[in-house]
This record gives structure tokens, sequence and C-alpha cells, in this order.
């Protein structure tokens, strides 16, 4: 129900976290060392299973929130974390029994542990996602219609900003974004608070685990010197799209975000054939020479070719020799409300949603 | 257009001597302990081969593994000063803080963490902290520390307070030796911090060993220019090198491909370099070596450098061979081989006795193998064979058969048919690929910032500009260069279109004509 989170489980969380991150949420690496680091000093967390939750218990759900770049530069430091959920419980006068993250993608996927490990505050085995997605109307919560508000946000100069409420969750998106970029683009956040209840019902459950297990998967297949990419595909039930070169990179920021698409050129099998994976932050639709072959909230995966290592919408190149794969979405995202949030046509493109899975 | 390209290995020290494309004189030099008489007496012997009053050399370009095997081997570092500008930002992070503990402790640093830095747009993140700088400098002094690296939060978009920092310290301690973050690396403040301070820590070794090269060039009779290579295939002038040592993180293999490059004319191939201990198996691709895909680490740290994609395998020409088990290594006799191995008198079975006694090559005494059961040596060398092969295939991103070109001095153990090869290519000068790559080094120029406030096409064109003038400043010849990489990366919730732009261009290296030296006072 409750169990110690070993040291030894750390670099598994974040290989997983970043396969599942689905090229967003940010490279784990620095938040990686930060937990490292705390454990060297002698801070432990606590895993607790969702089901362990009292219906009446306050949850915080923390998260990073900003342009991966700035994070490369200003580091992560999980005091700030910390921060935004002690201010979170002196607005609202409630103490967290436990604390979780919005997204199991990426960086992120670490960030409750971060504010744990400070807070010696339990981390829910569950996020928000089951991936990572760009914005606050994208979690299970939002799609659950639960309340958006309050969120405090803080920096790393003591600046420290309530929201108390917003209209909907897509307002909530926009207000603190706002402030986000004011800030430098890079704030520790406090999303609203959640019961237990609420977890239990709309949380995407077990996820921690399923990160470390895959991360496991992928590192025990380096070590053995078999292939990676099968041992992800092998641990979560996920079908090879295409195999490649990176051939072209084409980005650009419109509304506030990353978006583009990154061309992938076959080899093998796939010579002769290109693939355009259009993302928003996230991976988000594969076209195959122009037909659409796997999309949101089916996750896309691209992986490299040799370690089975995720590459990431911000640090994808030219040249580098890819596999992309496409893993199955929780089932919350998949219903016909989740669709409405997190389908193709919530990222623009007017298409309907066909998984890869479908039989 | 002569060039003398030399390569200091760990076994050998080999030199080319070339006049444009042509291969006027080679030579291999078993390395000595005093790595500088192997390349005084190296280029004593190319120099040598050439008619008395033909035109003198235009440049020397050395590749050279000292700096990497300082950072490996943790020896001959110099104690480190760390001053980061960036509070209050990164707290939780200090500087080294992802080093080895062996390496960490071997630079001995004192690290400071001041208040300063930028953001993403320009906006200072808190005022600088001038008097905590000043503090700090005192501290370096009074310890007796004199070589700094200083990283500013953003730096390679603002450069300001790095600038201001070393003013601060010059000002406490005027013969420091101070490297800034901004001069070498790119945005990633970690591993940007790790490069600043590597370098720091390898300033004493860089000025020695350029001096002892200038002093070899001198006794060997040479005056001309000298270079030093980089990981990509690059070069530098040596007194850049001096001062940034990191950017010569050698690269032996590196110069193997770019020789292989050269020698065969291909630019779309796969090369494997066989060396006395190891071979490393790597991709030509528009004749240069791949990159690899992930983050590169140098003696255990994290770097953004630029590195070949290499496959390293414990295959090379003094590989011992276990007759009873007939495993082929790991181990090998290394430099030893003229003692050690069968042909040469010694009493341990090599891979190079197997290749001598199936009359692959003349090497040593080959009366000394003609014991060696046939059967063993076709099944020995049918063993090293499928260690190239799953080589080959494990670098391969096709299936169909790829031209494999061989060089080092192992070379004659790459069989002439390969499983996944095409075709498998000698050359002549396979020997020396490394010091021909030297030889026909280019210089490049990179640029890694945001720009904001224009179009997409503008900053990349601004972008190119820039990069084209710090090759230029490097020493490439203006109609020559060419873009070779270039990526922007919008960021992701910034206003104004920012966008962060890279690119890296190369050019060939521009010769003065001897009347621009004797403008430039360098003839005598």
């Amino acid at each position: 129900m409750i169990r110690d989170f070993e040291a030894g489980e750390i670099d598994p969380l974040a290989v997983g976290a970043w396969i599942l991150g689905t090229g967003g949420g940010g490279s784990p690496y620095l938040a990686q060392l930060n937990l490292k680091k705390l454990y060297k000093d002698g801070k432990r967390v606590k895993l607790i299973d969702p089901q362990a939750l009292d219906d009446g218990d306050a949850v915080a759900v923390v998260s990073k929130m900003g342009a991966p770049l700035v994070g490369q530069e200003r580091l992560v430091d999980p005091a700030h974390l910390a921060r935004a959920m002690q201010l979170m419980e002196e607005y609202t006068g409630r103490k967290f029994r436990a604390v979780m993250s919005v997204e199991i993608g990426g960086g992120n996927a670490l960030s409750p542990f971060l504010a744990g490990a400070m807070l010696d505050i339990p981390v829910v085995d569950a996020d928000a996602m089951g991936r990572a997605y760009p914005e606050a109307q994208m979690t299970s919560f939002a799609i659950g219609d639960l309340p958006m508000y309050p969120l405090t946000l803080v920096d790393c100069r003591d600046n420290e900003a309530i929201v108390a409420k917003a209209a909907s969750w897509k307002w909530m998106e926009r207000i603190s974004r706002k402030i986000c970029t004011e800030v430098g683009s890079t704030a520790a956040t406090c999303k609203a608070p959640r019961t237990g209840r609420e977890v239990k019902d709309w949380g995407v459950l077990y996820t921690v685990t399923k990160a470390v297990s895959l991360g496991r998967a992928v590192l025990e297949a380096r070590a053995a010197h078999t292939d990676p990419v099968e041992a992800v595909l092998a641990h979560e039930g996920g079908k090879v799209l295409f195999k490649g070169k990176i051939a072209d990179v084409d980005r650009t920021t419109t509304g506030g975000f990353l978006r583009g698409s990154a061309m992938i050129e076959g080899l093998d099998d796939d010579r002769g054939s290109k693939v355009e994976l259009a993302f928003q932050n996230e991976w988000a639709v594969a076209f195959r020479d122009g037909q659409p072959i796997a999309m949101t909230p089916d996750l896309i995966c691209l992986l490299d070719t040799v370690s089975g290592e995720a590459i990431g919408t911000e640090t994808v190149r030219y040249g580098q020799r890819v596999t992309v794969v496409a893993l199955p979405a929780p089932e919350v995202l998949t219903s016909a409300k989740g669709l409405e949030h997190v389908g193709p046509r919530a990222f623009g493109y007017d298409l309907d949603f066909k998984s890869v899975f479908a039989a | 257009m002569k060039r003398i390209g030399i390569d200091v290995g760990g076994t050998n020290t080999d030199a080319v001597l070339i006049d444009g494309e042509k291969v006027l004189s080679a030579i291999k030099f078993p390395t000595t302990s005093d790595v500088m008489q192997g390349v005084v007496n190296a280029i004593g012997h190319v120099v040598s081969s050439q008619a008395p009053g033909s035109a003198p050399v235009d440049a020397v370009m050395i590749g050279t593994t000292h700096f990497t095997n300082a950072v490996v081997e943790r020896a001959r570092l110099d104690r480190v000063a760390a001053i980061r500008i960036a509070m209050p930002a990164g707290a939780s992070l200090p500087p080294m803080v992802d080093w080895p503990d062996e390496l960490r402790d071997a630079v001995d640093p004192l690290s400071f963490m001041v208040h300063g830095g930028h953001e993403y747009d320009g906006r200072p993140l808190v005022p600088l902290a001038k008097d905590e700088i000043r503090d700090a400098a005192m501290k370096i002094r009074d310890a007796g520390v004199d070589s700094i690296g200083i990283t500013a939060l953003f730096s390679p978009l603002t450069a300001e307070c790095e600038l201001e920092a070393a003013e601060i310290v010059r000002s406490v301690i005027p013969n420091a030796r101070i490297t800034l973050s901004h001069t070498l690396g790119r945005i990633g403040l970690l591993e940007r911090e790790n490069v600043t301070l590597l370098n720091a820590a390898l300033q004493g070794l860089g000025r020695k060993t350029i001096d002892a090269f200038k002093d070899a060039l001198k006794q060997a009779g040479i005056d001309a220019p000298f270079y030093l290579t980089q990981n990509d295939g690059t070069v530098v002038l040596a007194d850049v090198a001096a001062a940034n040592p990191v950017y010569s993180f050698a690269s032996g293999p590196t110069n193997s491909m770019r020789g292989a490059a050269f020698l065969t004319g291909l630019k779309e191939a796969m090369v494997i370099d066989v060396g006395g201990t190891t071979s490393d198996v790597g991709c030509l691709v528009g004749g240069f070596p791949r990159e690899a895909n992930n983050v590169v680490e140098v003696g255990g740290v994290r770097t953004l450098f630029r590195m070949p994609d290499l496959l390293p395998m414990a295959l090379g020409g003094g590989t011992i061979i276990d007759p009873e088990t007939r495993k082929i290594g790991p181990r090998s006799v290394g430099y030893r081989i003229t003692e050690k191995a069968l042909v040469f008198g010694g009493d341990t079975l090599t891979t190079t006795d197997v290749a001598v006694a199936a009359g692959l090559v003349e090497i040593g005494d080959r009366d000394r193998v003609k014991h060696l059961d046939k059967a063993l040596v076709a099944d020995l060398l049918k063993r090293v064979e499928a260690m190239v092969e799953d080589g080959v295939d494990r670098m391969k991103t096709s299936a169909e058969g790829v031209q494999l070109i061989a060089v080092g001095g192992g070379a004659f153990l790459i069989p002439e048919k390969l499983k996944g090869a095409s075709e498998v290519l000698r050359v002549e000068h396979a020997g020396v690929a490394n010091a021909l790559g030297a030889a026909m080094a280019q210089v490049s120029g990179e640029v890694d910032q945001v720009f904001s406030g224009m179009s997409r096409e503008k900053a990349i064109a601004e972008a190119e500009r820039i990069a084209r003038a710090r090759a230029v400043e490097a020493g490439a010849s203006p109609d020559t260069i060419v873009t070779l990489d270039t990526e922007d990366i919008p960021i992701a919730y910034l206003p104004g279109d920012a966008r962060r732009v890279r690119v890296r261009v190369v050019g060939d290296i521009a010769f003065m004509k001897d009347e621009q030296k004797r403008a430039a006072g360098a003839l005598h």
C-alpha cells in the first residue's frame, strides 16, 4: 500500500518516463540528478498506492512549467516545487496527504519525487495523462470535469502567484502560461488540489510503476546487448510504425507552442517511404507518404534505434537513426469525452481518431 | 600547398607530407616515452624526403590524444576555481555535481555560486553581485589557484556578466587564466559549465603541449603555422588550441575516417580503423564521420560536444589469443608487440602472428610461426571475420551491403570478403590514414544562440553570417566555406518568434601567400 521508492529505481523511472513523454515533457536528466542528490543527502520518498488514499485526503499535483530550453539553462530546483506546494497549503489551509505528477512523461514524472523528498510527503503511483501533453485541459482531471483552480506558481526569485479562479481549464492554461512567461518561462506550479476520491476515480493509475518497469526493461536489454526497442514493444504491447533516419526538422512557434514536424526517410524495409511526425510539444500525428498512420491519443514515441532512448521534440535532429513506435493510450483518453480533449481535432487535425491498435 | 599531418597516438606517431592531393612521403614511428622526440623524428623523416630547394611546408596539422588522456587518467590537471553566476537559479545543482568523484578530487575545486546572469530574452535575472565576485576572487587568489572557469546564466545569448566578472577577477589576480563559458558551449548550463571547468583544468597542459610542439617544429626546421585537430575532423590554430584544449579532445578515429575518405574519394562508406589494441568502426556521411545520437561523455563528464559515432572493438594487431580456448582478446600486448609477439621472438600468440602465418602480411620473422597448425590458423581467421562482421552489422543502418574501407596499422586483419559489405577497400597509405586525415583537415565556425524579433529566414541567415565570420577568424578561406549543418528550434511559450539557431560551417584553410606572410612578419 505504501512502500519505499528505492534509489535503484531512479534511473529506470527517468528512462521509462522519457519514452512515455512522446517527445515532450523535457529530458529528465536534471530532475534525475536532483533526486539522486537528495537520496545521497539521506532524503527518501515513499510511493503510495492510490487505493490507499482516503476519499477526503488532499493530494497535490505538481509540475514544472515553461520552455524546455529555459529549463536546460535555469536548471531544476526541488525547493521551488516544494514551495509551490506549501503556498497551496497556506492558501487553502489544508495539509497535503500525498503528491502526484500531472504527467508521467519526461522530466515532470520526477517533479513530485523532488517535492516529496523535500517535504517528506509520499508520491502517488499515478498521474493525470499516462503520457505528456502540452496544455492544462489535456488531463484526465479536465476530462472528468473536475475543478481547475486554484493554482500556485513560484519562481527562483521569490515571486509567488496564485490563480484563485479561472472560468475553464482553457482559461487556467492561458492565464498561468502568461505568468510563467513573465517570470522567465520556467516556473514551479502546484495545480488544483485533488481529493483522494478524485484521484482514484479520474487519475491514470500505477503509471510510476509502469514507467520504472519499462525503463528497467530497456536498461536490461542494453546491458544484455539485445534490442532495446524490442524491449519497449514487448513491455507495452506496442507496434513499430517506421524505421529510418531524420532527414529534416521544421519547427515554428505558433500560439506559444513548439509546433512543426520531423521528416524521417525510411531505411531497411521502409526504404523509399517517408514519415512525417507532426508535433505540438509532443508528437501528435504520424503521416506515412501523406497518409495518417498513427495519431493522438495513441502514444507516438521516437526512439534511438540502437539504444532505445527516447528523443524529444526539442532534441530531435538531422541524421539521427530512429524507430517510430506506437504504444496504447490509457482508456480515459480514448473515450468519447477524452477524444474531445486530446483527440486529433484538439490539435487542429480534421481526422477521426483511429487507433493503431483497433482490431 | 604543402602540408604535414601528424597523429600522436599511444602506440605510434605517424606523419605524412602532402602536396595538394598528392602524398609525398609517409612514416610510422613507435611513440617514444619522450613524445616530442618522436614528433621531431617523424617530421624530420618526411621533410628530408624532399628535393633540395623545393617549396617550404605551408602548414602542419597535429592530432593528439594528450588532453583526453589527461581527463581519462585524472592526471596532469590544474587545480581549478569555478565561479557560477546564476543565483538564485540552479542552487540545488552546484558546479561539477555530475562529475565522477575521482575526477572532481583531481581538480580539487574551489566553487562559488554568485547572484547574476540573464533571462532568455536578455533581461537580467537579478543584478550582478560584483562584491560576491570580488570576494570569490580574493579567496581564489589566497588559495594560489589561477585556472578559473566562469559560467553565467544564458551567457551564449549575452556574455555581459561573464566579461564583467572576468575583469573583476583579473583586477584581483592579474595572471589568472580564465575560461569563459560562452566561448565554448551552447545552451545547457550544466554541460557548458562542465566543458568550461575541464578547459580550466587543462590550461597548464595545453600551454605546455603547444610549446613543446612548437619547439619540435623548430628543431625540425619548419616555419609554418600549425594547427590541432578537433573531434569533428576540423582544426584550430595551435595558439587558440592552447587556450581551449577541450576543442582538441582528440580524435585519432576522426582523423582516420577523414583520411579514409580522402584516400578512396568515397563520401558515404563504412570505415574500420584497426590499431594495436582496438578497432573503431564508424560511418562516413558526406565525407565526415557520422555523429553520435546521444550526449557524449568525456572521461565520465557529460558534454554537448559533437563526437563521431564509433563502435570500439577489442581487436587490434596486438590482440592476445589463447591457443587453448581459441579466444581472441580482449587483452592486447599493445606497444610491446615487438618483444611479445611470436614473429618478434616473443612467447605470446597475437592476431599479427596468425596473419603472418596465413600469409596476409609480412611482419617480423615468418619462420617463427610456421609451426602453427593450418586448421588452427584458418579457424582463428574465421573468428576474426565473425567479430568484424558483427561490428559492421551493428553500425549499419540499412540491410544493403556497404563499402568498407580498412585503415590503420592492423588493416591486414580485415578479410577480403565480409558478410554485409559489398566490398572491402584497401588503399595505399591506409596505415597512416590518421595522419592524412589530420593533414587535410578543415576549419569550422559555429554559432548557437537565440534570435528574436526576426523571421526564421532572417535568423538563419544572420546565424550563417556569424558562423562564417567565426570560420574565417579560425583560419578558413572565405570562398571555400560551406554550411554543414543548420538547425533552428523555436522556443516554446516565448514571444517574439524567438528561436535557437545553430549553424556550423566548414572551409579549407587559407594559406597566406608569401608576400602576405612577409607583410605579417611571419617570415624571417
